[in-house]
């Protein structure tokens, strides 16, 4: 043994020790392997933060899907639309009474049509729409379709795509032309085999001639109650002015089973407002308009007999259920990372009190209070940055399993030769859309949780007498 | 020769419930020079640990001065203290105080951690070339748990080392360990020592402490006799 044999000692640095950015890599790597002495209760001990994490990444991704559904659903009726409707007055019963009638006429008329083209440039569509249950006949068959007269700007006010041939164009409308076009379901039913374009269909009592069919849509939700669900699918559209001449203004619907009929001019007039709906103000302008056709439509209308629905009503309803379900979401999560970083804090505590001598070897062998505190800093954070990884983790394959779940389990019902359930369990949508900024935001959360409820810990063990440590047993 | 270590009028109490006094150490005046073997007696509870703590800045007196290579210690902040353990002092203790969880080599390397140098190769080297000098050079990898006491005891004076201490404090080195495992402690100890290391150390046993050069014996906190033992040096080869 020959003390002159070693090399020189590195000469130290003055005011060393701490933690630098050099350092940091190090501490991270001896964190990881003190913890990797104790896997199991690492991992225990982050569960909260797991939790937390993978909630706030799997709620936030079916919270946004759902939204970007409801969102979708408010852009196919058109965000800027106003949908103006006829309804059934409440006291319908009593007032055909007294006009002894069977015949209950209310809705709008083509006096409202008049008042709304008062707002010139401002809308800048308008479409009314007749609409009649129908039968629809060609050859030996036969369909319950929905009858829609309208004119041209339908297709584009409800965003309606065409799958063959052509929508109705103006002079359909101008030269009350017996032209129609088919939903999807309707050509469907009537023309299994052949193809619809050129046919003609029969429809109380008059001939059509099929010069277009629609895509097949989804239907829109009906929502509030202001507005029916609507199934485009099963619609047959034809000229508005085709039908005024040969149905005639005036036509009494007869409700199945009852003896009263009712008479409706027009069913509904949609209107587009000219305005952006991604501004604040064109949503106002939008607003706007509503509440002046509302205040139009009562000062003309003695009875209740119309409703007022405007998509963007339900987007910022939507919006509004957004904003409530993620402030749930923030308290979840806040609670769950709490509970977390008191795991944390807890885990941490008693590793100090066990490493109570490791602290006092250290700080005999030149650790200051610092070196200490950023041992354990980083020791706690670095765990829970782990449990918020494994977070992410979770809340990911939870996005990604939980949609197809209902669609697996009504397999595995089919297997079971239970067909209702696994019918239920096909309509169960859940869509899910993955928020990047969401997941940033939770691994960042866990840093900090880490260095919060660590912090404490750390200044214990930095705090520590060095004797008292040194001559303490485990 | 120049003392390095010299403590005046040194007191030390310690406050039972907070309030009661116990004067451990009365006033001592003690110098070591560099290049010295010390051996610190004394019955239990003379004072011998908390001298050793104040020597290894690790506690501070409560009244006198400590001065450490002439500069006065007793006074400086916690983080200046924990610079000077890092730099200046290299520590031995009884219970070896490896850290489990590290390697030969790295429990050996914990001292340069805490004084900021770059953990390069050339810090590696003199880690392993340590290790080989107290005969572990095949055991660079094991855990201390997998060595027995002596060899423990030998990583802990190889880390000792590593910062090339003015003083190396040890506080009973050998009081775990059986007297043959002792004897070759104690060797290297006087080996590190011929080499210009100046050593303090705490020891109830009079053969060991007779491998110091010097002896002195404390009672009740003050020096009861400091005898130099240059001449009756235990024969190198008697313990072969
Ligand atoms: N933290 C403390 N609080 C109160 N009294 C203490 C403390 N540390 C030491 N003492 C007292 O100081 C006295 C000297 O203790 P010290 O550990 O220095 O003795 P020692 O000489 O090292 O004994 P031994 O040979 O048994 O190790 C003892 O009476 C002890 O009770
Ligand atoms: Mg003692």
């Amino acid at each position: 043994m020959d003390i002159f044999d070693i090399p020189p000692a590195p000469s130290p640095v003055s005011g060393g020790g701490g933690l630098g950015v050099v350092k940091i890599g190090r501490a991270v790597g001896l964190a990881v392997r003190s913890l990797w002495l104790h896997k199991l209760r690492s991992l225990l001990s982050v569960l909260g933060i797991v939790i937390g994490t993978s909630s706030v990444i799997a709620l936030m991704a079916f919270g946004e899907g759902s939204m970007k559904d409801a969102l979708d659903d408010i852009k196919r009726q058109g965000a800027t639309n106003i949908v103006v409707r006829s309804v059934k007055p409440p006291d319908d019963s009593a007032a055909a009474a007294n006009t002894r009638s069977w015949v209950a006429a209310f809705g709008l008329d083509s006096r409202d049509i008049a008042r709304f083209q008062a707002f010139g440039k401002a809308i800048s569509m308008m479409v009314p729409m007749r609409v009649f249950p129908s039968e629809v006949r060609y050859l030996e068959r036969v369909h319950n379709a929905r009858m829609v007269a309208t004119v041209p700007e339908y297709a584009d006010v409800n965003k309606l795509p065409i799958a063959r041939g052509r929508f109705l164009v103006s002079d359909d409308e101008v030269n009350r032309i017996n032209n129609c076009v088919l939903g999807s379901a309707t050509a469907d039913k009537l023309f299994p085999f052949e193809d619809p374009i050129g046919r003609t269909v029969f429809c109380r009592g008059d001939k059509y001639l099929v010069v277009g069919v629609a895509a097949d849509r989804m239907p829109t939700g009906g929502t509030g109650g202001s507005l029916a669900a609507e199934d485009y699918n099963n619609d047959l559209y034809i000229p508005l002015s085709t039908c005024n001449q040969y149905i005639g203004s005036k036509v009494s619907i007869r409700s199945a089973g009852s003896r009263s009929a009712e008479q409706v001019e027009i069913s509904q007039v949609t209107m587009t407002v000219d305005a952006e709906v991604d501004t604040a103000a064109g949503r106002a302008t939008v607003k706007a308009i509503g509440d002046q056709i509302k205040r139009l439509l009562e000062r003309h209308h003695e009875k209740k007999d119309w409703a007022v629905t405007i998509p963007l009503d339900r987007l910022e309803d939507a919006e509004r259920q957004q904003e409530r379900f993620t402030s749930l979401l923030v308290l979840i999560a806040s609670i769950s990372l709490l509970v977390g970083g008191i795991g944390i804090m807890n885990i941490m505590l008693a590793t100090v009190t066990e490493r109570t001598r490791e602290i006092g070897i250290r700080r005999a062998l030149g650790a200051k209070q610092k070196d200490i505190t950023a041992q354990f800093l980083v020791e706690a954070t670095v765990q829970t940055t782990v449990g918020g990884l494994i977070g992410v983790v979770v809340g990911l394959v939870l996005v990604f399993v939980v949609p197809i779940a209902p669609a697996g389990l009504a397999w595995m019902a089919d297997r079971a030769l239970l067909a209702e359930s696994a019918a239920w369990l096909r309509t169960i949508k859940l869509p899910a859309t993955v928020n990047v900024p969401s997941i940033f935001l939770a691994v960042g959360v866990s840093v900090g949780v880490g260095v919060l409820f660590g912090w404490y810990p750390a200044r214990r063990a930095a705090k520590l007498d060095p004797i008292e440590a040194l001559r303490h047993t485990a | 020769m120049a003392a390095i270590v010299e403590v005046i009028d040194l007191f030390k109490d310690y406050f039972l419930e907070g309030h009661i006094p116990v004067n451990v150490l009365k006033g001592l005046n003690l110098s070591f020079d560099e290049g010295d073997f010390v051996a610190l007696m004394g019955p239990s509870g003379s004072g011998k640990s908390t001298l050793m703590n104040i020597l290894g800045c690790l506690d501070r007196p409560t009244a006198g001065q400590y001065l450490l290579n002439g500069g006065d210690v007793a006074r400086m902040s916690d983080d200046r203290l924990s610079e000077i353990r890092s730099t200046y002092l290299g520590f031995i203790f009884q219970a070896y105080n490896l850290l489990p969880q590290y390697t030969v080599v790295e429990n050996i390397e914990l001292p340069l951690v805490y004084q900021g140098v770059r953990l390069d190769q050339k810090t590696k080297d003199r880690c392993v070339a340590l290790a080989e000098m107290v005969g572990l050079g095949t055991r660079l990898d094991h855990r201390p748990l997998q060595l027995s006491g002596g060899q423990q005891q030998r990583v802990a004076i190889a880390r000792s080392l590593v910062n090339d201490p003015h003083v190396i404090l040890a506080d009973e080195p050998t009081g775990n360990l059986d007297s043959r495992t002792s004897v070759e402690i104690m060797q290297m100890l006087r080996e590190l020592n011929k080499a210009g290391k100046t050593i303090i150390m705490v020891t109830h046993e009079n053969d060991i402490a007779a491998w110091a050069r010097r002896v002195v014996r404390l009672r009740d906190g003050l020096v009861e006799s400091d005898v130099r033992n240059d001449d009756h040096q235990p024969d190198l080869t008697a313990a072969h």
